[in-house]
């Protein structure tokens, strides 16, 4: 794989070969890749020289560091208590509705995945919802429509 | 006594030097406190609080393996609040754990479960959550088996895999309730950097890393009229067996394991230590041929420094990580190997053994030794040179299966042929003791003289310092020799893979320039390998240590070349050092693996 190569050598010229820009080299390779492969790691691996082991642990450990493939818009919908007691589950069988998959899932044109994720800190506009990393609040049915179907559309 | 710190545990003062933990405190006091996450080879890890204390003053609970001692701290280690805590994490523990005791392999040798009866914990307090993970067993590997249902997350092995052996093959994976101790992508241990070294295994403190045992395999092997099995028994197996068998650390039961393996059936019962001889013969000679290629010939093809290729932990480690290094090994296989190759060779011949009839088995104070049994390499006389390693743990398990009580046995000899062996031998169960049997013997090779030290003890190369550094002058050579006239001959020594990637490191910049390079995978060399009787410590290790040089002081004949049989397989066999026969058995190259 050249490009992930390419890719994670540029990163690495551009924060630094130290354990500190380990994150920084992962978060890049997510704004490119939009998820960090094997091979990804790996290379981080090499250029680094660190442990496989590590880059994997630190990876997995953080939750926007996915590991799986991801389409292009990923949607996460906060599960915290909270937003759960304003309305999410509404909120997700809406999404899944529009989307036509399950949470943990990817649409087939790879467009959308839908994931829930920890506490966003919207507790008092609840429920709340990222995409990609642009938050949503104060979410209805009609609201979370009239949103996916302007990425739709996108 | 400025540097000392007072403070009261249970009633009682006590000063202890700054920087000593509130549990290294309560242990000068005999105060037992329970310990899981906690490893006095390893860095604080603090994180399964089963050691927590009450300090007076203190708004919760402390973990006494993480906290300082400071002047006038007042500690109480047996409240009921602190015994309560303890039950707790112990029984959280157990909810996530896969407990079926009788079915596990550490059955009585494992700390989880000596808390477990200590607290007589009999019903669940917490919901079982087993049947909610999803587990899983990684037994791929012919040396380790991992099984996450057994494991309490209290990260020693991933600290030993990156503090002692620098290769960080076990990290830690997810986070929360999802959290794990895991490979590269969670991979098999088989297709990952491991080295096999099991230190690992020895400082787990449950059944989540294990030796894969070939116990049964061996019984079978055994009871097979058909088949002849035989033993060899490694180096650093006789100061150690006995501490499975509650004796202290040290002892030397050369003789009683000898006794123990007959009763068992091994139809004969020889040792590694002959082929630790032979090694020293053969590695001896490469390295002087190796000195002449490169300071006479001139030949650039030949590389120095060479290194030792005994330790199968430490090959692994080198075809990893450093595969551009791989033509420094000498290409001398280890002693088991050695002995795995002429067993079915030479010894079948001189016995009139059908050599597919032979199952070798070798007893290891190692783990990587089973795997390096498998490798492809390994089957230079036609056959699978070594068919099954055992740990010593494992043959300390067969001995209380045949129901042998292993104090009282008398002590036995050896068999003869491949029996016979030198304390140059034995000394190669401890870091520096390759580099001394060799020394040993290359210096009179090369001088006709004995080594310049006093009652041959080199001990420069002797200790626990992870990297030591020796160099002997060469002169009044021999004729033949003389072309080394005046060489300061530059040796080191480094144990346990982290003091390996020192080294490897300053002679890959250049900033260390040696001729030979002794490398023990494991810390303390084989005396601390990864298939001891567990637990180790330093201070076990230290006694371990002290035993193999008593065992060498104690031997009569105490250089390689000077092993009767070691003479008379060169005599009736091999033909001489280096020549074709022990090429074709006795040498082998190794490969590079990936680095990730
Ligand atoms: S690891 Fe220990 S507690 Fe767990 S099943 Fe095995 S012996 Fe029992
Ligand atoms: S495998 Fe063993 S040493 Fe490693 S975290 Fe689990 S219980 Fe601890
Ligand atoms: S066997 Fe050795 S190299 Fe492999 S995981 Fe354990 S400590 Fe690390
Ligand atoms: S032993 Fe102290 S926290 Fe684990």
């Amino acid at each position: 794989m050249p490009e992930i190569k390419e890719l994670v050598k540029g990163l690495a010229d551009k924060h630094g070969r130290g354990r500190e820009s380990l994150i920084p080299i992962l978060q890049g390779i997510i704004a490119e890749e939009r998820y960090i492969s094997d091979a990804a790691m790996s290379e981080v691996a090499v250029e680094l020289d660190m442990s496989a082991a590590l880059v994997y642990g630190t990876a997995t450990f953080y939750s926007f560091l996915d590991t799986e493939p991801r389409g292009k818009y990923v949607i996460r919908i906060c599960k915290t208590i909270t937003c759960d007691m304003k309305g999410k589950k509404q909120i997700v069988k809406t999404l899944e509705d529009l989307l036509k998959i399950k949470v943990g899932e990817t649409t087939k044109d790879n467009k959308f995945t839908l994931l829930e994720t920890n506490c966003l800190g919207w507790c008092h506009k609840g429920p709340a919802m990222l995409i990609n990393s642009i938050p949503y609040d104060t979410l209805d049915v009609n609201k979370v429509t009239e949103i996916i179907m302007d990425y739709i559309r996108k | 006594m400025a540097n000392t710190v007072n403070l009261k545990i249970d009633g009682i003062d006590i000063s202890v030097e700054a920087g000593k933990t509130v549990l290294d405190a309560a242990k000068e006091l005999n105060i037992h406190i329970p310990t899981l996450c906690y490893h006095e080879d390893l860095c604080v890890a603090g994180n399964c609080r089963v050691c927590v204390v009450e300090q007076e003053g203190a708004r919760n609970l402390v973990a006494s393996c993480a906290m300082p001692a400071q002047e006038g701290m007042v500690i109480h280690t047996n409240t009921h609040k602190v015994r309560n805590a303890r039950r707790h994490v112990v029984e959280l523990l157990l909810s996530e754990h896969n407990a079926d005791c009788t079915k596990c392999y550490k059955n009585t040798k494992c700390e989880l479960q000596d808390l477990a009866s200590e607290m007589v914990i009999t019903e669940p307090m917490f919901l079982d959550l087993v049947p909610e993970k999803n587990y899983t067993v990684d037994n791929y590997s012919p040396s380790i088996i991992k099984d996450d249902s057994k494991c309490i997350r209290c990260q020693r092995c991933v600290r030993t895999c990156h503090e002692l052996q620098h290769v960080s093959a076990l990290g830690v994976a997810y986070k929360g309730d999802q959290m794990k101790i895991s490979t590269f992508f969670e991979h098999p241990m088989l297709d990952v950097v491991c080295t096999n070294c099991g230190q690992c295994v020895i400082r787990c403190p449950t059944g989540a890393l294990v030796e894969k045992n070939y116990i049964d395999q061996v019984w079978d092997a055994i009871y097979d009229p058909d088949k002849h099995v035989i033993v060899q028994t490694a180096p650093a197996t006789r100061i150690a067996l006995g501490e499975d068998f509650g004796m202290e650390p040290g002892n030397i039961v050369t003789g009683k394991m000898a006794a123990s393996l007959r009763r068992l059936g091994f139809d004969s019962v020889l040792d590694t230590d002959f082929t630790a001889d032979l090694t020293i013969m053969e590695e001896g000679t490469e390295l002087l041929t190796r000195l002449k290629k490169v300071l006479v010939d001139k030949d650039e093809s030949v590389k120095v420094p060479m290194f030792t290729s005994c330790s199968p932990g430490w090959i692994k480690f080198i075809e990893h990580m450093y595969p551009e290094f791989l033509d420094n090994l000498s290409t001398c296989k280890s002693p088991q190997q050695m002995f795995g190759a002429l067993a079915k060779t030479y010894y079948a011949q001189k016995k009139g053994i059908d050599p597919s009839k032979i199952v070798s088995v070798s007893i290891m104070p190692c783990t990587a030794k089973k795997f390096e049994a498998a490798r492809p390499e390994m089957r230079d006389s036609g056959f699978q040179d070594v068919d099954l390693g055992l740990t010593t743990r494992e043959l300390a398990v067969m001995i209380k299966q045949a129901g042998i009580d292993f104090e009282s046995l008398p002590d036995e000899k050896f068999d003869s042929i491949m029996g016979a062996s030198t304390g140059a031998a034995v000394i190669f169960g401890a870091t520096g003791g390759v580099m001394e049997a060799a020394l040993r013997t290359a210096y009179e090779l090369v001088t006709g003289r004995e080594v310049p030290f006093e009652n041959l003890n080199i001990t420069a190369v002797r200790g626990m310092e992870g990297v030591r550094e020796a160099s002997v002058k060469l002169e009044g050579l021999l004729p033949a020799w003389s072309f080394l006239e005046g060489v300061e001959l530059k040796t080191a020594v480094a144990h346990g893979l982290t003091n390996a990637h020192q080294i490897m490191d300053a002679i890959k910049k250049g900033e260390a320039s040696y001729h030979f390079v002794e490398v023990m995978g494991c810390p303390g060399g084989c005396i601390g390998g990864g298939g001891q009787p567990i637990p180790t410590t330093p201070e076990i290790r230290k006694k371990r240590t002290e035993a193999i040089y008593r065992e060498d002081e104690g031997k009569t004949i105490r250089k390689s070349h000077e092993n009767p049989e070691v003479q008379e397989i060169y005599r009736d066999f091999l033909g001489e050092p280096l020549g074709h026969k022990s090429h074709e058995l006795l040498h082998t190259h190794y490969k590079p693996r990936k680095r990730f």
